[in-house]
This record gives C-alpha cells, sequence and structure tokens, in this order.
C-alpha cells in the first residue's frame, strides 16, 4: 500500500453559509483576501514537505472558482512541489482534460515538470465535477469522449520521439505535434484517472491506467473496481490485475486517542458540509445520462448529498468515507474496506480540510505515517493481486467505529468550524 | 398527426403532418415537439404542414459528428428534397427560429413567407452582456418566470409524468445544450448572412418575453429587409403554447395576405 497526502488547499475564511447560495462558480472573489491565501499556501506546501518527510507522497488536485480549493493552475503548485521536496512521488489528480481547449499543452506541462522532478510526477487526469463546466465555459454533453480523445493524444504526444507528428480527430486538431522538453520517465508517467462510475472504471481498466475513486465507500468502490477488472480483462491485460492499478480516497485523521482523533476528524468533514453547491451547477444538461436524471426528478438522490445533510464522522466511518481514530481502529476500518473492495495498492488520505490548523494536520500525518502506514504496507503489499473479497460485511468492524461519544470538543454548536457554517445563527 | 421516419445521413428524423395543400414547415422550440399541441389544429387548415423533431429531440436520432445549428440546416434542406418540397413557407420557434434563419440564408428561393417567433441565433449587443439570458445557469426556479407570462400554467408535475416523457424532456435538454452552448445562442456568422432574405417576413414575440427581448428582436428585424414586428400580449416565450389562437390568428393572416 502507497499512501499519499492530499489536501484540497481550501480557503475556508468565508462569510457565513447562508448568505451565498453557492460556495462554487458565483461566489465573489471579494472574500478571497491574497494575504491570508499566501499564508495558506505556505502552510499547506509545508504540510506536503512533512509528508514527504514522514514518507508518504503527495497528491493535489486543482479545481477553478470556489473556495473549496483554490489551486485553479495545479501544475504550478506541482512544479512548486517538485523543487520543494527530493523524494515524494507528486500526483497531480488531475488535469481536467475534457475542459482544455489544448490537450498538447497539458502534455507540455506534465513533461516539463517531470523533468524538473527528474521523473517524480504521476500524471493523472479527470473529466471534471459538473461545477468545473462554467468556470471553462465548457460543453456538458460528450464530454467523456472529449477526455479519451485528449488523454490517448497526451500519451502519443508524450511518446513521439522523431519529430512532428498530426492529430485531426473528433474534438482536437493539431498539424505539428512534436513537445519539448519529452518526459523523464519512459515510456511516460504513471497515468491515473478517476471516475466513480462503473463504465468510466471500465474504460480506464481497457486501457490499464490507474483507476481512482473518490469518498465512495463500500459498495460503490467494489463497483468500480470490479468494472475496472472487466476492462482490464476484456481488453486482453491479463487474467491477474495488480492492487497498484487501483487507488481509494478517504478523509483520514489519526489521532494519539479517540477524542483527538475525534477533533480532528470532525474539522475534515468540511469537505463534505462546505460543498453548498446551486443546483444549476450542480447538474448540467448532459453530464449524466438521461437515465440517470430521470431518477434525480423521481427524487433519487446522490449518497454524498444525502450523507452532506446530516453529515457526522461516525456516519462517515460506518459509509467507508472516513477512516479516523486511534493507529488500531484506522488500520482496522482500512483493513476491512480493504477486504470489501477486494483490495487496492494506493491510499489517497485527505487529510486535511477547512479549518483543521497545521498542527493538527502534521499530527495527523504524522500519526498516519508512523503508527498505521507501516502496518499497511507490510499487510497489503502492492503486488498483491485485486478482485479477492473477503468474506466481510460492508461496514468497519464495531469497536473499530469512533463513536460520537468519543466527541472531544463540540465544533457544531460554537467552534470555528459551526461559525464558518452558519450554524450558530 | 400522421408521424413517419426518413433517415438523412445515417440520422433518423422523426416527422410529423397533417393536412394537405400548399407546404407549411414548421420547426419547434428548444422544449421539442408535441403533436396534441393546441396551436397547431390552428394554423394547418388548408395546409400540408411538416413538423420534424430536430436531431437529438423528440424521437430523431443524433450522430456523433452533429453539433451546431447549421448541422441541422443542412439536415432539413435534404429532408425538403426527400419529401419531395421544392419551396414551402416557414415557421419557425426560438432555436426552430435560428434552424429557420440558416435554412433561409442558404437557400431563399426554396422558401415563401419565412414566420420567426422569438427566434434566436444572432448577436448584437455589447461582448459584455449576453443578449440571450443565460438559462443554463439560472436557478431552475426562475427559468419559467422569464419563458411565461403566467408560468403558474406551465407547472410540470414530474410524478405524473411516464418515464417516457421525462427521459425525452431530459435528451431535448442535454440536445439543447449541445447545440447553443457555445458562442451562446448564436452563430457569429449568421447576422452576416440574413441579408440573403429578401422572403416576406414576420417577426413575432409575445410581449413578456423574458429571453428574446423587444430590443433583439428589432435588432433582429432591422437584419432582414423588409421585415416587420407583431407583439402578441399575454404571453412570455412559446406564445404559440400561451395564447394558441393569437398566435395562430396573426400566422394565417400574415400567411393569407
Amino acid at each position: 500500500m502507497q499512501a499519499w497526502h492530499f489536501s484540497e488547499t481550501a480557503y475556508p475564511y468565508l462569510p457565513p453559509q447562508d448568505s451565498y447560495p453557492s460556495i462554487r462558480v458565483s461566489l465573489p472573489n471579494k472574500h478571497y483576501d491574497p494575504r491570508k491565501g499566501a499564508e495558506l499556501w505556505d502552510r499547506y506546501l509545508k504540510e506536503w514537505q512533512i509528508a514527504e518527510e514522514e514518507g508518504m507522497d503527495i497528491m493535489l488536485n486543482e479545481h477553478h472558482q470556489t473556495a473549496t480549493c483554490v489551486d485553479p493552475a495545479a501544475p504550478l503548485v506541482l512544479a512548486a512541489l517538485a523543487r520543494l521536496t527530493t523524494k515524494a512521488r507528486l500526483l497531480i489528480l488531475g488535469n481536467p482534460i475534457a475542459n482544455r481547449r489544448q490537450p498538447i499543452r497539458v502534455a507540455e506541462e506534465m513533461a516539463m515538470v517531470d523533468v524538473l522532478s527528474r521523473g517524480r510526477v504521476e500524471a493523472g487526469f479527470v473529466r471534471g465535477v459538473p461545477y468545473e463546466i462554467s468556470p471553462a465555459n465548457s460543453n456538458p454533453v460528450r464530454m467523456n469522449e472529449r477526455f479519451l480523445e485528449a488523454l490517448d493524444l497526451i500519451v502519443k504526444a508524450w511518446t513521439n520521439h522523431d519529430g512532428p507528428f498530426s492529430h485531426e480527430g473528433r474534438f482536437f486538431h493539431h498539424r505539428n505535434i512534436n513537445i519539448w522538453p519529452r518526459q523523464w520517465q519512459d515510456p511516460h508517467p504513471p497515468v491515473w484517472v478517476s471516475t466513480t462510475s462503473s463504465g468510466g472504471a471500465r474504460q480506464v481498466g481497457e486501457r490499464g491506467f490507474i483507476q481512482a475513486t473518490f469518498l465512495t465507500g463500500y459498495q460503490a468502490t467494489r463497483r468500480v473496481f470490479d468494472a475496472y477488472r472487466e476492462g482490464w480483462r476484456a481488453a486482453g491485460r491479463g487474467k491477474y490485475v495488480a492492487n497498484d492499478r487501483l487507488a481509494y480516497a478517504a478523509l483520514v485523521y489519526v489521532g494519539e486517542t479517540e477524542a483527538e482523533a475525534h477533533a480532528g476528524a470532525e474539522k475534515l468533514l468540511w469537505y463534505v458540509t462546505a460543498n453548498k453547491v446551486a443546483p444549476q451547477y450542480a447538474n448540467p444538461p448532459g453530464y449524466v445520462p438521461v437515465e440517470a436524471n430521470v431518477h434525480m426528478l423521481r427524487g433519487a438522490e446522490h449518497p454524498l448529498s444525502a450523507f452532506a445533510k446530516a453529515a457526522n464522522v461516525e456516519a462517515a466511518i460506518r459509509a467507508g468515507l472516513m477512516f479516523a481514530g486511534t493507529p488500531d481502529q484506522v488500520f482496522n476500518q482500512i483493513k476491512r474496506h480493504y477486504e470489501y473492495v477486494g483490495g487496492y495498492g494506493h491510499l489517497l488520505n485527505m487529510g486535511q480540510a477547512g479549518f483543521l490548523e497545521h498542527e493538527e494536520s502534521v499530527k495527523g500525518i504524522r500519526m498516519f505515517a508512523r503508527e498505521v502506514y507501516p502496518r499497511l504496507k507490510e499487510m497489503f503489499p502492492k503486488t498483491a493481486i485485486s478482485g479477492q473479497y473477503g468474506d466481510v460485511p460492508p461496514e468497519p468492524p464495531e469497536e473499530s467505529v469512533l463513536k460520537s461519544s468519543s466527541r472531544g470538543i463540540d465544533l457544531t454548536r460554537d467552534g470555528p468550524l459551526a461559525t464558518a457554517l452558519g450554524a450558530g445563527s | 398527426m400522421k408521424r413517419s421516419e426518413i433517415t438523412i445521413a445515417g440520422c433518423p428524423i422523426e416527422v410529423h403532418e397533417a393536412g394537405e395543400g400548399a407546404p407549411l414547415l414548421f420547426l419547434h422550440p428548444g422544449g421539442g415537439f408535441k403533436a396534441d399541441d393546441a396551436y397547431l389544429g390552428l394554423i394547418v387548415k388548408g395546409r400540408r404542414l411538416i413538423c420534424p423533431s430536430h436531431p437529438g429531440f423528440g424521437g430523431s436520432g443524433l450522430s456523433d459528428w452533429m453539433d451546431s445549428v447549421d448541422d441541422i440546416a443542412h439536415i432539413y434542406l435534404e429532408l425538403m428534397d426527400r419529401l419531395g418540397i421544392a419551396k414551402t413557407d416557414l415557421i419557425g420557434c426560438s432555436i426552430g427560429g435560428w434552424i429557420a434563419a440558416e435554412m433561409a440564408t442558404k437557400t431563399p428561393e426554396r422558401f415563401g413567407k419565412i414566420t420567426f417567433v422569438a427566434p434566436v441565433g444572432i448577436k448584437t449587443g455589447p461582448a459584455d452582456q449576453l443578449d440571450i439570458p443565460d438559462i443554463f445557469v439560472m436557478p431552475p426556479a426562475e427559468v419559467p418566470k422569464i419563458m411565461f407570462h403566467d408560468p403558474s400554467k406551465f407547472v410540470s408535475d414530474f410524478s405524473k409524468m411516464p418515464d417516457e416523457a421525462l427521459a425525452t424532456m431530459v435528451r431535448n435538454r442535454e440536445s439543447l445544450a449541445l447545440f447553443v452552448w457555445e458562442p451562446y445562442m448564436h452563430n457569429p456568422k449568421l447576422k452576416h448572412r440574413l441579408q440573403r432574405i429578401t422572403n416576406p417576413v414576420l417577426f413575432l414575440r409575445g410581449a413578456s418575453d423574458g429571453l428574446v427581448s423587444a430590443n433583439y428582436l428589432a435588432a433582429y428585424s432591422a437584419l432582414v429587409g423588409g421585415s416587420r414586428i407583431e407583439t402578441i400580449p399575454e404571453a412570455g416565450h412559446a406564445p404559440q403554447l400561451e395564447q394558441p389562437q393569437a398566435f395562430a390568428d396573426a400566422v394565417n393572416a400574415f400567411l393569407a395576405a
């Protein structure tokens, strides 16, 4: 198991949540103080450096027009990290290439950082969440088709070393593709794709790229990973899929005591609770298939949206969205999840969010890296074969669940989180 | 109405037809075509009314290569050939008006009288202001308010609609997005081509239309020589639905003149 420290690099100092309709797309940037923002960036970069010191690898991502992730140009931060670190792998997950007009530029950026970091780039690609459509003015229809054409073109641009070639595709046109520099890694950086749908995962499996899924809990993760393995086999890549092809992202916080873990874990829930998105940004036409929209018109709700309405640490742990507690508890939560979904080689630790302060974040990183990570590496080597289900229920062992009674400080009443969410007003 | 299907460039196009007489081609708005709408019976008298569903709408297919209103215009010019219609009068509502304008700029001689009902398709205002409000980033509850004079008469109860009708509604909206997303609701070239239309042209607009403004329609009309504008009271963006009789009266008077 390989673990990656991930922060969405949020700007949490916002007015009460009920004073704005959406934290995404339309929240005016007058609420962003660049001085406070610069201080945040100092500490977020520092936390990644500390994660590297602790033997973890690094993951970052990109969003636009939002306070939840103030990194609209992730390759820039990736370049900074290339020079601030020396040994950690640098995962960008990812480049929203269905919203990029020029995939070749993305191939160039990744190659550039791969050289700057002497071959430490892990190049991730995402279709992009629905609220990225408006900032990019991108057509929400046929995103998957654009995504796949762009991805194949990027890989081709990386692997061509004999002068210009042309691409006249459905969505992209280039007559002279010949990127400089060429990337350090040969044939190219590992390619990651994130998707939370079975159809998407199958396509990733067919291509053999690394598949990441975010906050999909027990059942949905198993479905996504199953689909990946199906695609892998259907494309003739072999009977077995190694663990290192699959990644799971969860909220992770490890404390010395249950109370300390609970306090940190509760702050991590900001990821879910702060994501107030106006409906018109959350579901642009064509983003999800027609049948899915019919279900929604009939009242079906996305599991994460339903969860966000009554988010709490215990429920998040039971659902497999969060691994939090003492080292033993967290190890057992991850072990159960791993066994239920059939195994994965990468854990993407969403280990910092919202008002989780620097010291608390560092404490969580160190506790995980020192007390949990070595056991995960030993028990789940990356050479293990995925798809071997344990005969286990889709929930963590009862004694490993961090209960609400183990809560340290009651942040729902008068803490900074409650203030930010407008809960006190 | 009689329904048939004609495959053009690999794409099945659904066509509803009624009546006999001189042809009248009707191009539906973004909400799609409904054969039981009242206005259809009021304009059909003595005419052969031909109502195709645009690619991606209703029962029509959608080919991978299609992504512009211009594509639809080409499909419909071929549809006229296939139906043996050398020349026809033309009515287009909203995006249907845009398609009609694209068709008429290509082959004006194949059209008689043209009625544009709250058409979109051109950009005449400043760069920092949308000519047509962005219906895709408006809170969903706001959209009916700009669409209708009296939105209370057009409330859909999804729980009472069959899955098939819901799926068509969702797909129509998806296809609308595909065709109008960027540039938003217009083809930058179209306004430079409208001069080709010297046919008799009527522009119709509901007085309460919050999508196609009076100024927008005036600018559109100014680009089509000899055209005139009529306004239908107590109607929004779809006067054919909100005031079917007044709509039919205006159309019939224009066609009879």
